[in-house]
């Protein structure tokens, strides 16, 4: 009797585990494929490793000191995710900040928007084989990281909010560093868009690649660019205005068939539009106090809020529980990049091997997010 | 004890956690459909500042009361959200509704979760909603007991998926229906369930760590050990 | 007597300068590589090891050299160490029928600046790169792990299929010459039109030497067409469990086809060692030398095309790689063919 051989030749179906640490999963993140040939059949995340347990510190730390832990979540536009926090602690304790804080704030954001852009453009054109991309990004990149170190003397972890307004008074030069900004970049998104756009390998690299649909979009609930180049349009910036945002002059791009593609071109022209935002905000900074009157010691009334901001890779929410103390009862933050990462799943099934990492580069994903 | 004591620096020595008097408390329990009035602060001499809790009925609430009679317990509007408190039997079908509904149609989830109320033996799951054609948002309240379980939210929105995968690993939570349910951040064999109110800050699984990393934790309390009890 | 120095001293004399300077060039054009893409990226590249990174060569071989070697346990140990060996052969004999300059007159004897003129010198380019495909697979399966495996049989596959295209492009220089000789191509591309146009087959053959350079990068496996050998890939390449000096043999094998693909197209469609100015057989030694510049000027330009394609592109999928080589570049390719086939028969009656 014979026994059948099973070779690699025979077997229809292997699993691959992409990850944790590889080149082109941009942080830990473990991806277990099975594939058929080069098809992927089944794809599932597996996250958690970089997981440090936010929200329970969350509940140990007051709410100020709370603040730069949330700075090492989305470690590369940490300037977002104070914003949402110390509004959401504002609105519980129905302060507002000033409006020089306000514009300030938007400014900033702003150009935090365009700094995790440029990142998330150097990535993914990085893994896709242009190199070129990523170091040209990367200069710009530097721009803004100086403007952030001048102002508050980090350049990732910024804590450059407080709950109330601002610390630091802008320094003298902010303004000419920021004009200077505003006037060289749009001709470096050019420069990004002459080497990709319209060049035939990305346009097959990207095209069709990664389909998510607009009811699929909003089923899993994914936010952001992601959402809107599926052609939902939607942006917290417009649709509730928080900080200054409503007295800026600006639009929201819009896809259509939610492709790769389209979360390209949709992110190259939100890096247009908020380097629009900043140039009228340097130009309209109104003078008066940056800090609203809010004590020594935070104790916001007792209840509950949800605030949510747009952060460049999606809707970030926090949930604030407080029971009249100074630390929180609980805090809870929707991570966006963990919401849009389930949709990789139905995103890469059918597609090959080598779509999956261009698949996880337009996700633009933030394992410090997803895991907290 | 005391070295536990200054360990822990939990809302114990604040003060109040257990929760908000009235109209929390009234949740689990059969209630008339009549909105609790706003709380009153236990202020100390103080006139009662800060937010107020706003009732809430319009449209919304009264098609809502239509279609799934005495499943809402509570409505009001607090720091200017909406807030829909719901028995926890039919949450689903509560979900649905808002989901479809043609007064004020909510058709994205924005986010799920969970806090723990220790003193009530409740966890209280929070879906927040949003409305793309109102721009308004919504948030729906639930209580369940520590032992019971729920419906899971992936029949009405699959997204809902990992959001209560975190729930379940977090707090134990179990949802019923739902298609995967393993923990997601914390790895498959660990014993405890962290964002509880019982689970110490430094609390480790100490097996897991001996086993999986094959070093001692070294931490001072363990899952398995009663709190009170030292090394 | 002569004969001893006609057919056995210069000839030596002649492998040993070629094989000289090709493996200087080939280790200079990895440093030239890392300079050219890092100013390419707003950056300098090696700046430490010599003047402006010139001695990084050397470290590098220096290193590779006295690394550890490991060979992966349950390999093929003959096969293991034979496989970069086998790639790496074909790609430095190909030089000896590469032109690289006219005869010239030296103590009174004819020495030409080239090794050997086979009169099927084409033939034996093409055949003798064939043969380094099988080191490729070679050493994929010699590393006994599957994902090398598989990745070498991509790239072989990928080698295989544009080597077909390659081959095709070239039939209509083939045409136009007359002769598979090198030199005889060469010398066939003296002269001008019009009095200042070079006769060179490009003029002619555009579309065939686009076809040629395309199929030559992707015979390289170098970029846009290097996906099984990508870092940010799942399937590696087929020289992952290669370290140290094999790995280097497997690299420098790389660089030297990159030189000769470049070399073939210089001869093939440039007009090899003619110099551009006046498109004819030099007299005088100093011009006759000066032919082996221009020689080197031209296959430097295509190198620095090589690199420039690295910086810039984005990798094709290897589906859209294996179309593009079957389902467009072959059929341009035979297309070239009758049309120029068709024309020669015409114009020339």
């Amino acid at each position: 009797m014979t026994t059948q051989e099973h070779t690699l030749f025979d077997s229809n179906e292997i699993t691959v585990s992409m990850g944790p640490q590889h080149p082109s999963t941009h942080g830990v993140l473990q991806v277990k494929l099975k594939l058929d040939g080069e098809r992927v059949m089944d794809a599932e995340c597996v996250i958690g490793y970089l997981h440090r347990g936010v929200e329970k510190l969350g509940e140990h730390q007051t709410y100020g000191q709370f603040v730069p832990t949330l700075d090492r979540m989305d470690y590369i536009a940490a300037v977002s995710n104070c914003l949402g926090y110390c509004e959401a602690i504002e609105k519980m304790l129905e302060v507002e900040a000033p409006p020089r804080a306000q514009y300030v704030r938007v400014l900033l954001t702003e150009l935090n928007r365009i700094s995790s852009h440029l990142l998330w453009l150097g990535t993914h054109a990085l893994d896709i084989g242009a190199m070129t991309v990523f170091l040209y990004c990367f200069r710009e990149r530097e721009e803004i990281l100086k403007i952030f170190e001048n102002y508050c003397g980090a350049r990732l972890t910024t804590h450059v909010f407080r709950i109330g307004g601002l610390q630091y008074e802008l320094y003298d030069g902010f303004e000419e560093q920021v004009r200077v900004f505003v006037k060289d970049f749009p001709s470096k998104v050019d420069e990004y868009e002459t080497l990709l756009t319209e060049n035939r390998i990305w346009l097959g690299r990207t095209r069709d690649v990664g389909v998510l649909t607009k009811q699929e979009a909003i089923d899993m609930g994914v936010t952001g660019p992601c959402l809107r180049a599926s052609g939902v349009e939607w942006d917290i910036r417009k649709s509730n205005p928080y900080a200054a945002y409503a007295d800026f002059d600006f639009d929201i791009p819009i896809g259509e068939k939610g492709d790769t593609y389209d979360r390209y071109l949709v992110r190259m022209e939100e890096m247009r539009q908020s380097t629009r935002i900043v140039s009228q905000a340097v130009e309209k900074i109104p003078d008066g106090p940056i800090r609203a009157k809010v004590g020594k010691i935070i104790k916001p009334p007792q209840g509950d809020v949800y605030h949510a901001i747009e952060a460049p890779k999606g809707e970030l929410g926090y949930y604030v529980v407080s029971d009249a103390s100074t630390q929180p009862y609980r805090v809870r933050v929707r991570p966006p990049s963990y919401v849009n990462l389930q949709a990789l799943r139905q995103m890469v099934l059918g597609h090959m091997v080598a779509d999956v990492v261009a698949v996880i580069g337009t996700l633009d994903i933030v394992l410090g997010e997803i895991d907290r | 004890m005391a070295e536990e004591d200054e360990g822990r620096q939990q809302p114990e020595e604040a003060g109040s956690h257990e929760p908000v008097a009235d109209s929390t408390a009234d949740r689990g329990a059969e209630k008339p459909v009549v909105p609790a009035p706003p709380p009153k602060k236990p202020a100390s001499g103080a006139k009662p500042r800060g937010p107020q809790k706003e009732p809430w009925t319009d449209p919304l609430i009264e098609a809502l009361e239509k279609t799934l009679p005495d499943q809402r317990v509570d409505s009001y509007t607090f720091l200017g959200l909406r807030h829909l408190v719901v028995r926890r039997e039919r949450v689903t079908e509560v979900l649905r509704f808002l989901r479809s509904n043609p007064v004020e149609a909510f058709d994205f989830l924005s986010d799920e979760t969970a806090t723990h109320w220790p003193d009530d033996e409740e966890f209280e799951i929070v879906y927040v909603l949003f409305s793309f054609q109102t721009h308004n948002r919504v948030i729906v309240k639930t209580r369940v007991k520590e032992w019971e379980s729920l419906d899971s939210a992936t029949s009405v929105w699959p997204g809902a998926d990992w959001l209560e995968r975190e729930i379940y690993d977090m707090f134990g939570i179990r949802f019923e229906g739902h298609p995967n349910l393993k923990r997601i951040l914390l790895p498959e064999d660990w014993v405890g369930f962290p964002l509880r109110k019982d689970y110490d800050i430094r609390l480790q699984d100490v097996e897991w760590v001996r086993k999986h990393l094959g070093i001692e934790s070294g931490q001072k309390f363990y899952v398995g050990k009663a709190k009170h009890e030292d090394d | 007597m002569d004969f001893l120095i006609d057919y056995i001293v210069i000839p030596l004399i002649k492998i040993v300068i070629v094989f000289l300077a090709i493996s200087g060039v080939v280790a200079y054009l990895t440093l030239l590589e890392r300079k050219v893409i890092a100013f390419i990226q707003v950056r300098l590249g090696p700046m430490r090891v010599g003047p402006h990174g010139l001695l990084q060569p050397i470290a590098d071989g220096l290193k590779l050299m006295l690394k550890e070697d490991i060979v992966p346990s349950g390999a093929d140990r003959l096969i293991f160490t034979m496989a970069p060996i086998i790639t790496l052969i074909p790609a430095f004999i190909v030089f000896a029928v590469i032109p690289f300059g006219p005869t010239i007159e030296l103590f009174g004897r004819q020495i030409s600046l080239y090794i050997t003129d086979l009169n099927i010198g084409v033939l034996y380019v093409l055949a003798i790169s064939s043969i380094g495909i099988l080191g490729v697979i070679l050493g994929g399966w010699a590393s006994n792990s599957k994902y090398p495996l598989l990745g070498a049989l991509r790239s072989a596959a990928q080698m295989v299929s544009y080597e077909v295209a390659l081959g095709f492009s070239i039939i209509g220089v083939l045409l136009l010459s007359g002769t598979l000789s090198l030199t005889g191509i060469v010398e066939g591309q003296q002269g001008t039109w019009l009095g200042f146009i070079p006769r060179w087959n490009i003029f002619l053959q555009p579309v065939g030497f686009i076809l040629f350079f395309i199929c030559g990068v992707a015979e390289t496996n170098r970029a846009p067409f290097d996906l099984p050998e990508a870092e940010s890939e799942l399937v590696a390449g087929f020289h992952t469990e290669y370290s140290g000096f094999r790995f280097s043999l497997f690299f420098l094998a790389e660089y030297a086809s990159m030189i000769v693909i470049s070399s073939m197209a210089v001869t093939l469609f440039w007009g090899g060692w003619l110099s551009p100015i006046s498109n004819t057989t030099p007299v005088g030694l100093i011009w006759q030398l000066m032919s082996v510049l221009w020689f080197s000027v031209k296959v430097l330009v295509f190198l620095y095309l090589y690199l420039w394609f690295r910086a810039s592109w984005p990798r094709y999928r290897y589906d859209q790689l294996m179309s593009l080589g079957w389902r467009l570049l072959m059929p341009l390719a035979i297309a070239n063919v009758v049309v120029t086939a068709i024309l020669a028969l015409i114009l020339r009656g």
